[in-house]
């Protein structure tokens, strides 16, 4: 019955396959080239965010040497920082990046369910990011009222850098990427559910797809909350509203608002903030799980348990946003149940960590780059994961929130987890996106960098924490009580910083040097079931799949299967070695 | 294939999905062999974006009631031309849910309905603007006070909402009058339809909201 | 190799963690209030937490090293095994039951301020904290940000009685408090927000304007300690500094007495 229309419309396809230089490359609506147009976007947009930090740390770490940082720069480096990464990199690259490539290839899809919506989400994004930057070049410059833009003082001109059209500007940005994720968000919740081939059960999906189906679902919920605050927010700045504004006096000048409640801002924040943390995370839990499988030649351990683990995970994000406001002045008794659910989130994650660990156990590891990087996930995650238990029990989080624990705790757990899955997924998938080998020595070099830079980074920042140092500080001189040694360990954080933003140059150079130049690879290097590797060409061409799509016969797992020939089989191969049909 | 023509095939396939021709009608399988969602791509994508509205008017509705419980809140004279605009919108939703109950039927009568249901949103925009006209005139403008600014607020993102909804109606009108019952026309029906009933919903808690406070 | 060199890295990490925090170089700032029980419930914490990332790294680090691929060596087939997970679960729902019960415990006493807690007012803004006591009364006068003016940094309403003989410490004073006794802060921002943080009490509570927020705590060390801001509040955030001055019960209400009521400054209506 799916069939013949199924045939129909490829070759309608193949038919009108686009063959001029912009509609294959630019105007495309192929989900291969759109995922391509997002990740290199999104790279150059974190390289920008990472040059930022830059300049944030060189101020912290040698205070007053830096004459062109003054403080309202400094704090316009770590909104647009903070702002740049979660958002126009982390969120775009790992939806619309990853999800646009794996999510129709893993699933046996000719295409996304919506191309052309696909097509004009990448646009949309590209909009939000040039208005992002527009900031940069209106009088007064970007914000600079930390990346959560709460109000008062973001929309008050005179209270915090960038008070005018910088703030607007960023407003306006994000009502548009609200816009692109959206289009985006339907796309992938469509098409995992409508768009998977024959015998691609849900319980036979690969786990990448869960996480980014789940994320995806996540920001269909969570990025509406963003929207109505930032259209909110945007009233009280331009049209005088009093939205979040209340009757202050700034410098003994009275201003024109009243009534406003700057906390009903921090609700709405959060309620799409704290989901945003677990919309990043989710899909880079998933890429290390298949990525962790594969290289150790082992099923991914306790599958159920994973896929029950991501929709706990993503339930629970919505019942857990107060916990970043436990001393912000709402309701203290609301507390009691932000502690409750916050601490909840910690067992599904801590399910997912054992199941690694034990994927890992027994297993034939080769540590080739991505496995690294996939390895190096699991000891970030947990390292910042962690101290949530801290700042997650209300009176723990009392002397350490909105201090360098905080900022040490979201960086190692959703920042460097989340970069060091994106790097995991890049190498790992390169092959077939480019059809060619990435530098192994490189990747390696980049690695250790990376990853045991970014622990000497952020795990000293706990230890700052702990001294009671606040964050968003220009400076710690003014702080007398503590000790002279910390401004050093601020020193030695910014060195380390340096240095591993410099091995990213390695990284950048690996990926372009060797997407041109690098050595020919075959359709499945890594010896992979899923469907992704099992194209019949490589790099996959525009459907796909060609005239037939493949069938699927397993579940996305069986490596290592006693007494099959070889270790690994893939996902469409029908006949079924004894005892080895799993699930 | 022109540019042009490349861009009007992506605009039906983005309101259409593949569903549009049948092929991707009913996909997703199940483990023993069956549809585990059994209907059109773009009838799930309209639900998935539903599911994102209801969260906008969700959040705005609870800022509406936090807001409203705080002490300098002045209440909002309600222009009693609301309660026509809310019988607009209900005759608009009915004759849409009719002209959906007689494409089924292949009736003719269809795109009147259609063409009514249409006609009556306007109007529902209509009215809404005079509403905020007769407002301003009263002194009550976008930021007088928060309750005066949730009004304008609240009923603009309806409004462009509705507005949304008309763009999908104008498009489904010409598939009536190209392809009156093609499975595909009666499809783009059934889904502005369930559009209007959601927009009707969302009108009807926003009302309540503004009348009991 | 990669393998060998991973495990070792991995446990360098966990004993570098490990012996940098057991060294207490950087650590809590000597407790100078009643919240003793916070830092019980952060050794607690970071107890338990400790032992996961030890365990967690550690487990890692000996399967990287002891799985490392091998000529002959094939990985075996193990797709679950329900005890086990069930066994996990337990542990770590048994750990968070374990940090959490205590944690809210403390927590409703740290909401549940004394009655007999003297009440001082705190009002934040760009960049500097004013102070407020309720004075013979024991009663703070009413106040509104939209009565602020020169005059009147508080925003004090001079016709209520109760502000009569309350006693004002001008933006940029120090915090006096006796030690010993209880204290209530009741929070005020006349700008944005703000956020009242004494590393050494363990308290800290945002300052939001159109609101009053509360705080309490019990000073138990005299001496001089540092109030900083905790919550982002513009280019001046990192200076925003005052200090809160405890002494004995004898000294601060000497201090008190010393100082001017509204009635001797602003002057009744």
């Amino acid at each position: 019955m799916e069939h013949p229309t199924h045939r129909a419309r490829v070759e309608h396809e193949a038919h009108h396959e686009p063959t001029g230089f912009w509609r294959r490359y630019i105007f495309s609506q192929d989900h291969k080239v759109i995922a391509l147009q997002y990740t290199i976007t999104a790279l150059l947009v974190g390289a920008v965010g990472m040059g930022f930090s830059w300049l944030l740390r060189l101020q912290l770490g040698f205070p007053g040497e830096f004459k062109f940082i003054q403080p309202e720069n400094y704090l316009q480096f770590v909104t647009q920082h903070g702002m740049i990464m979660i958002v126009y990199l982390l969120t775009a690259l790992l939806l619309g990046g990853f999800g646009n490539y794996l999510i129709p290839l893993m699933i046996g899809a000719w295409d996304m369910a919506f191309p052309f919506l696909n097509m004009l989400s990448y646009w949309t994004y590209l909009v939000s990011v040039i208005l992002l930057f527009a900031a940069f070049f209106v009088a007064g410059g970007p914000t600079g009222a930390g990346w959560t833009l709460y109000p008062p003082q973001s929309v008050i001109e005179g209270a915090s850098p960038g008070a005018g059209w910088g703030i607007r500007l960023m407003l306006i940005s994000l009502a548009v990427f609200v816009a692109a994720a959206t289009m985006g968000g339907l796309n992938y919740v469509t098409t995992v559910l409508q768009g998977r081939t024959r015998g691609m059960t849900l319980m036979r999906l690969p786990l990448s797809v869960w996480g980014i189906f789940v994320a995806s679902v996540l920001a269909l919920l969570a990025f509406p909350a963003l929207f109505v605050g930032g259209v909110m927010l945007l009233l009280d700045s331009l049209a005088g509203t009093s939205f979040f504004v209340p009757t202050v006096n700034l410098f003994g000048r009275q201003l024109g608002h009243e009534g406003g409640n700057p906390i009903l801002f921090q609700h709405l924040f959060w309620y799409f903030g704290h989901p945003e943390v677990y919309i990043v995370i989710l899909p880079a839990m998933g890429l290390v799980s298949d990525i962790i499988a594969n290289h150790a030649r082992k099923p991914i351990f306790g599958y159920r348990a994973m896929i029950w683990a991501i929709l706990a995970i993503g339930a629970i994000s919505f019942v857990v946003w107060a916990h970043h406001m436990f001393v912000s002045g709402m309701n203290p008794y609301f507390s009691f149940w932000f502690a409750v659910s916050t601490l909840a989130v910690a067992i599904p994650s801590a399910i997912k960590t054992y199941n690694w660990l034990l994927t890992l156990w027994g297993g034939n590891l080769r540590f080739t780059t991505p496995m690294l990087f996939a390895i190096g996930f699991v000891s970030t995650f947990v390292a910042g994961g962690l101290t949530g238990l801290f700042l997650g029990n209300v009176v723990v989080n009392v002397h350490l929130t909105d201090t360098y624990f905080v900022v040490g705790h979201f960086h190692l757990v959703m920042g460097v987890s989340a970069i060091l899955g994106i790097f995991a997924g890049l190498y790992h998938w390169f092959p077939k996106a480019t059809g060619r080998l990435y530098n192994e020595t490189l990747g390696k070099i980049h690695f250790w960098v990376t990853f045991i830079g970014t622990y000497l980074i952020f795990f000293p920042m706990y230890w700052l924490g702990f001294l009671g140092v606040p964050r968003r500080y220009f400076s710690f001189s003014a702080v007398e009580s503590l000790p002279p040694s910390a401004q050093g360990l601020s020193a030695f954080i910014t060195v380390v910083a340096l240095i591993v933003g410099a091995a990213q140059l390695l990284f950048a150079f690996n990926l372009i040097w060797s997407a041109l130049r690098g050595k020919k690879s075959d359709g499945n290097p890594w010896h992979a079931t899923t469907l992704e590797w099992q194209t019949p060409t490589t790099p996959p061409p525009h459907g796909n799949w060609g005239p037939e799509e493949p069938a699927v016969y397993r579940w996305a797992y069986d490596y290592s299967v006693p007494g099959a020939p070889q270790d690994y089989i893939p996902q469409n191969v029908a006949e079924v070695p004894a005892a080895t049909q799993k699930k | 294939m022109k540019l042009k023509a490349q861009f009007k095939r992506g605009i039906s396939r983005a309101l259409n999905g593949y569903g549009s021709d049948g092929s991707w009608g009913a996909r997703g399988w199940g483990s023993d062999g069956s549809r585990e969602f059994p209907m059109p791509a773009t009838k799930l994508g309209l639900f998935a974006f539903l599911a994102a509205a209801t969260v906008l008017f969700a959040m705005l509705t609870s800022a509406y009631l936090m807001q409203q419980a705080m002490s300098d809140w002045r209440p909002l004279p309600l222009p009693a031309l609301l309660w026509l605009n809310t019988g607009l919108l209900l005759l608009s939703s009915a004759a849409l849910e009719w002209a959906r109950r007689s494409a089924r039927r292949h009736l003719p009568r269809t795109s009147l309905w259609l063409l009514a249901a249409g006609v009556l949103a306007i109007l529902f925009i209509t009215g809404q603007l005079w509403a905020w006209q007769k407002l301003s005139a009263a002194g009550y403008f976008l930021a007088t006070n928060p309750s005066s600014s949730f009004f304008y607020l609240l009923t603009a993102i309806h409004g462009l909402h509705v507005l949304g909804g008309l763009v999908a109606w104008g498009r489904t009108m010409t598939q009536m009058r190209q392809k009156t019952f093609a499975p595909q026309t009666q499809l783009s029906v059934e889904l502005c339809a369930l559009y209007w009933h959601f927009l009707l919903l969302v009108w009807l808690v926003m009302l309540l909201l503004f009348w009991l406070t | 190799m990669q393998g060998i060199a991973l495990a070792i890295v991995l446990v360098g990490i966990v004993l570098g963690a490990v012996l940098v925090t057991l060294s207490g170089i950087w650590w809590l700032p000597p407790l100078a209030s009643n919240w003793g029980s916070i830092d019980t419930m952060l050794i607690i914490t970071l107890v338990v937490t400790g032992l996961a990332f030890i365990g967690v790294n550690v487990v890692l680090a000996y399967f990287v090293f002891r799985y490392r691929v091998k000529e002959g060596q094939t990985a075996i087939f193990l797709p679950d095994q329900p005890k086990l997970e069930k066994v996990l679960l337990y542990i770590t729902s048994l750990g968070i039951i374990v940090l959490l019960a205590p944690g809210l415990f403390v927590y409703s006493r740290f909401i549940s301020p004394p009655r007999e807690a003297m009440v001082v007012e705190v009002v934040g803004q760009q960049w500097t904290w004013g102070y407020r006591y309720p004075g013979g009364d024991e009663q703070l006068g009413r106040a509104d940000p939209r009565l602020i003016g020169p005059q009147n940094p508080f925003g004090l309403d001079l016709d209520d009685p109760a502000s009569q003989d309350d006693i004002l410490i001008a933006p940029g004073g120090q915090l006096h408090l006796p030690v010993g006794k209880p204290v209530l802060l009741e929070i005020r921002a006349k700008d944005v927000l703000h956020s009242f943080y004494v590393p050494q009490f363990r308290i800290k509570m945002d300052a939001v304007p159109g609101l009053v927020t509360k705080l309490w705590f019990t000073p138990t060390k005299t001496g001089t300690f540092e109030v900083l801001c905790a919550e982002l509040c513009g280019i001046g955030h990192f200076n925003m500094k005052s200090a809160v001055v405890v002494e004995g019960p004898e000294e601060f209400e000497r201090w008190l007495k010393e100082q001017p009521t509204v009635a001797q400054t602003l002057g009744p209506r």
